[in-house]
């Protein structure tokens, strides 16, 4: 009997492995999610005069993505973002996370601009309060100002197809 | 045309690890001696075509072949030589690529170096072999083939990981794949054994050279893997508890306590059934790393791609092979035998004990690799384990196993009294007592835990002397009495020697090493355990595929005295734009100076910084020295003997009579 000891621990071991699989270890979920969206009031980053605040998309649902040109995944997710725009189903506002803006404005012009408008970031205040801890990240904003999804990493077609792209079409219909 | 020849070579290699996994194994149930036969020439057969596909992917490599997907994603035309044939086992695709190759290597020189063998253990261990080997080719050609291409061919690659462009890590991946794989020999004469039914002296004997060879390699890739991480990562720490090096101790664990129990089960016909069960469970070990790195599970600055599709495919493969094994043990191991009896105060005892805190520990690192998991699994939450748990754990584990480590050698076998240990062994205690509270109090700073790691340094390196003295008491010469032990005997002195001086260079890195971060404008200096670091700032250099700043830092003895000048870079690599730290380190066997430069803070100064970190050479000293101290063993007369001995019995016995 003891000799089948090994045995069962093993098979314990496996079927933990096989609901590991079924997750994902970057998934960390936010504290933020669903609570008011942290706000913010800060310079656009092609008109640096101009502020732009959260009160703003009041009433919208929308996306903050946030980039940065020294982000080398950004570039990874970035053509689907420009894909995003063209078909105006949601506003994207970027947030240039620690970044040089001029080094931002030649990415962007590089790259294609998908955001409505991007805010400069400079110092990383806005991100701190986001509880940003890698670039990309890209959060899902509803009506009501209330962060309702947070994509860590880059955006892929999967997560663009399956998760946020429904969210937002409900979140549009409520 | 390269790369469709090494994909056919897969395919063709893989038909050949197939039968070699089927006919010999039922050749050798049901008795027929020409499908047994099949096993060497189809092991050699499939080595030659795995060495095919792998030297086509290294070509493709070394040519910079960007129309092959995995070039284009690993590699690039202004990489150095030396580092594209590197970047063959740089991804995902070119590692597994590897462990079979490794594996195909293992299977050729059993099928070699096993004339001495009966037949039927012969076929069965070549066909356990070339099932496991079916299995990862299997999965290389349908889930992660190396030589898809990519049409239109890229204009040029992505580069190599900038971490993975260093001389350490040209060598350490091959290194640990050698160990890893090679506990698939143990665990092979495992099986066959199971499946023989006899699992006996002989059996331990034939195990024993090939798992020993395997933990040195092991030990030796874990030992570079560190020292990598070392002045790659520039930190400054030596080992991290990532998941990866995790799956890479445990078999260690297990390997090393497989080692003193083969020993057990081949002088005294002790411990069968643990043996084999440790011979199943150190390449389960290899097998579940394989599967923690290479499916995602866990999250690791190591992890590749992932895809879940791999990680479905390699658990599959995981249950089938151990979950296989491990039914096999439970239906023929009760029919072992227990073996030689012993006594509670025995070298057995101590073995054993030995052994289960070894198991114990590898269990204990298993549960904190695998804990935030279940937590996950069990939707309790995300939750990572630190080092503080590994410390806490794996530290008075080890404490108790290394004390013991000092008796064993000295007890004896089935028997041995209790009282007359504590007399033979009352000197090397009092001796390691004395000097542990001695020395950290003369040298530095006197802390309990320096003690206390010094005292186990010390009673390991004092019992060996002490066993060493009582070895060769008795007639004759110094020199003849020294030449008369075996050189396994040796091995082991020199390999438990090798922990001491890990364990001294551990605990004085831990008890003394200094840490400064600091920021420097050019011609700023700083004292750092008396050494003057002096910044003169930095200046632009280009490498072959990379922009850096490269600082340099005059270093100089407090009272004067040039040591000298280091030259710490902060990379930039142009093709994925990632910014590395390359530290500058000097090295001495009792201290290491180390540099690297942080961020640039503003008109010319940056953020500097500097370790001082005390023996820490030990630390990869005492792992070679383990590491020799198996190939003493693997050298041993017996070894060498057996080989040409057994297969002319009757040629000997001749020449025994024509002498007597």
């Amino acid at each position: 009997m003891r000799y089948l000891v090994p045995l069962a621990v093993f098979v314990l071991l496996v079927a933990l492995l096989a609901v590991g699989l079924t997750l994902n270890p970057r998934e960390v979920p936010s504290p933020l999610i669903d609570r008011p969206a942290p706000a913010f009031n800060l310079p656009q980053l092609h008109k640096p005069d101009l502020a732009f605040s959260t009160k703003d998309m009041q009433g919208q649902v929308w996306l903050l993505n946030v980039w940065a040109s020294w982000c080398a995944a950004c570039r990874d997710e970035h053509p689907l973002l420009v894909e995003l725009a063209k078909q105006r189903t949601v506003p994207v506002i970027g947030l240039n996370y620690k970044d040089q803006p001029d080094a931002g404005k030649a990415w962007l012009k590089q790259f294609g601009d998908p955001y409505v408008l991007s805010v400069a970031d400079a110092a990383g205040r806005v991100g701190i309060d986001y509880g940003v801890y890698g670039v990309p990240e890209t959060f899902v904003i509803d009506r009501q100002g209330v962060i309702r999804y947070k994509q860590i990493g880059p955006v892929t077609v999967r997560s663009l197809d399956e998760k946020i792209l429904p969210l937002v079409r409900t979140l549009q219909k409520q | 045309m390269i790369p469709e020849i090494g994909q056919f070579s897969l395919i063709l290699a893989l038909t050949l690890a197939f039968a070699l996994g089927t006919l010999p194994l039922i050749g050798a149930a049901r008795g027929v001696p020409e499908w047994m036969a099949l096993a060497r020439p189809a092991a050699q057969g499939q080595f030659v075509f795995v060495a095919i596909a792998f030297g086509c992917l290294a070509w493709s490599f070394a040519s910079s072949d960007f129309s092959v997907l995995n070039v284009a994603s690993n590699s690039n035309s202004s990489l150095p030589l030396p580092y594209r044939i590197a970047a063959t086992w740089g991804s995902h695709e070119g590692s597994m690529l590897l462990w079979v190759l490794m594996l195909a290597a293992w299977t050729v020189a059993v099928s070699v170096f096993s004339r001495g063998l009966p037949d039927e253990m012969v076929a069965r261990v070549l066909g356990v072999m070339g099932l496991i080997s079916t299995g990862f080719l299997l999965f290389m050609l349908l889930t992660s083939n190396p030589f898809e291409r990519l049409l239109p061919p890229a204009p040029d690659g992505r580069d190599l990981n900038p971490l993975l462009q260093d001389p350490g890590m040209v060598i350490h991946p091959p290194m640990l794949y050698m160990g890893y794989v090679g506990f698939s020999v143990a665990f092979s004469f495992a099986i066959a054994a199971l499946l023989g039914g006899k699992l006996d002296a002989t059996w331990a004997r034939w195990s024993r050279p090939w798992t020993t060879l395997a933990w040195c390699f092991l030990t030796c890739g874990i030992a570079l893997g560190s020292w990598w991480a070392y002045y790659e990562l520039g930190w400054g720490g030596w080992w991290f508890w990532d998941p990866v090096e995790n799956a890479s101790f445990m078999p260690w664990l297990l390997g090393t306590a497989l080692i003193h129990s083969l020993a057990v089960t081949e002088k005294r016909g002790a411990f069968r059934s643990w043996t084999v069960l440790l011979a199943i469970l150190a390449f389960s070990m290899s097998l579940l790393g394989t599967f923690l790195v290479r499916s995602g599970v866990l999250t690791s600055v190591h992890a590749f791609a992932t895809d879940p599709k791999r990680g479905i495919f390699i658990l599959g493969f995981l249950a089938l092979v151990i979950g296989g094994s491990l039914a096999l043990f439970a239906w023929r191991a009760p029919r072992v035998g227990l073996g030689g009896a012993f006594e509670v105060v025995s070298r057995e005892s101590f073995l054993l004990a030995n052994n289960v805190l070894l198991v114990v520990a590898a269990g204990a690192v298993l549960l904190g690799t695998l804990y935030p998991l279940v937590l996950d699994a069990l939707n309790l939450g995300k939750i990572s384990v630190g080092p503080p748990y590994f410390e806490a754990v794996f530290v008075p584990l080890m404490a108790l196993a290394v004390f013991l480590m000092g008796i064993g050698p000295l007890a004896r076998w089935k028997e041995a009294s209790l009282p007359e240990l504590a007399v033979r062994l009352r000197w090397a205690l009092a001796v390691s007592v004395v000097t542990a509270l001695i020395v950290p109090a003369v040298t530095g700073k006197w802390s309990p835990l320096v003690s206390f790691g010094l005292l186990l340094a010390f009673w390991v390196a004092a019992t060996a002397v002490l066993n060493l003295r009582a070895r060769i008491g008795g007639g004759g010469t110094l020199i003849t009495r020294l030449r008369a032990q075996p050189r396994s005997y040796y091995g082991m002195v020199v390999a438990h020697c090798g922990v001491a001086v890990f364990i001294t260079g551990v605990t004085l890195v831990k008890g003394y090493e200094v840490e400064r971060d600091l920021r420097m404008a050019p011609g700023d200096t700083a004292t750092v355990s008396g050494y003057v670091f002096r910044f003169d700032g930095t200046r632009e250099v280009m490498g072959p595929n990379y922009r850096a700043a490269q600082g340099t830092v005059k270093v100089s003895r407090e009272g004067g005295g040039e040591v000298t000048t280091l030259h710490p870079e902060k990379r930039v690599y142009l093709v994925q734009q990632n910014a590395m730290t390359e530290a500058a380190i000097t090295s001495s066997p009792l201290r290491d100076l180390y540099v690297s430069l942080g961020e640039p803070v503003d008109g010319g100064a940056w953020s500097v910084r500097i370790y001082y970190k005390p023996f820490i050479v030990w630390i990869w000293g005492g792992c070679a020295i383990m590491a020799l101290g198996g190939l003493l063993a693997l050298s041993d007369r017996r070894y060498r003997g057996a080989r040409r001995r057994e297969p002319v019995p009757q040629a000997a016995a001749a020449t025994r009579q024509a002498a007597a």
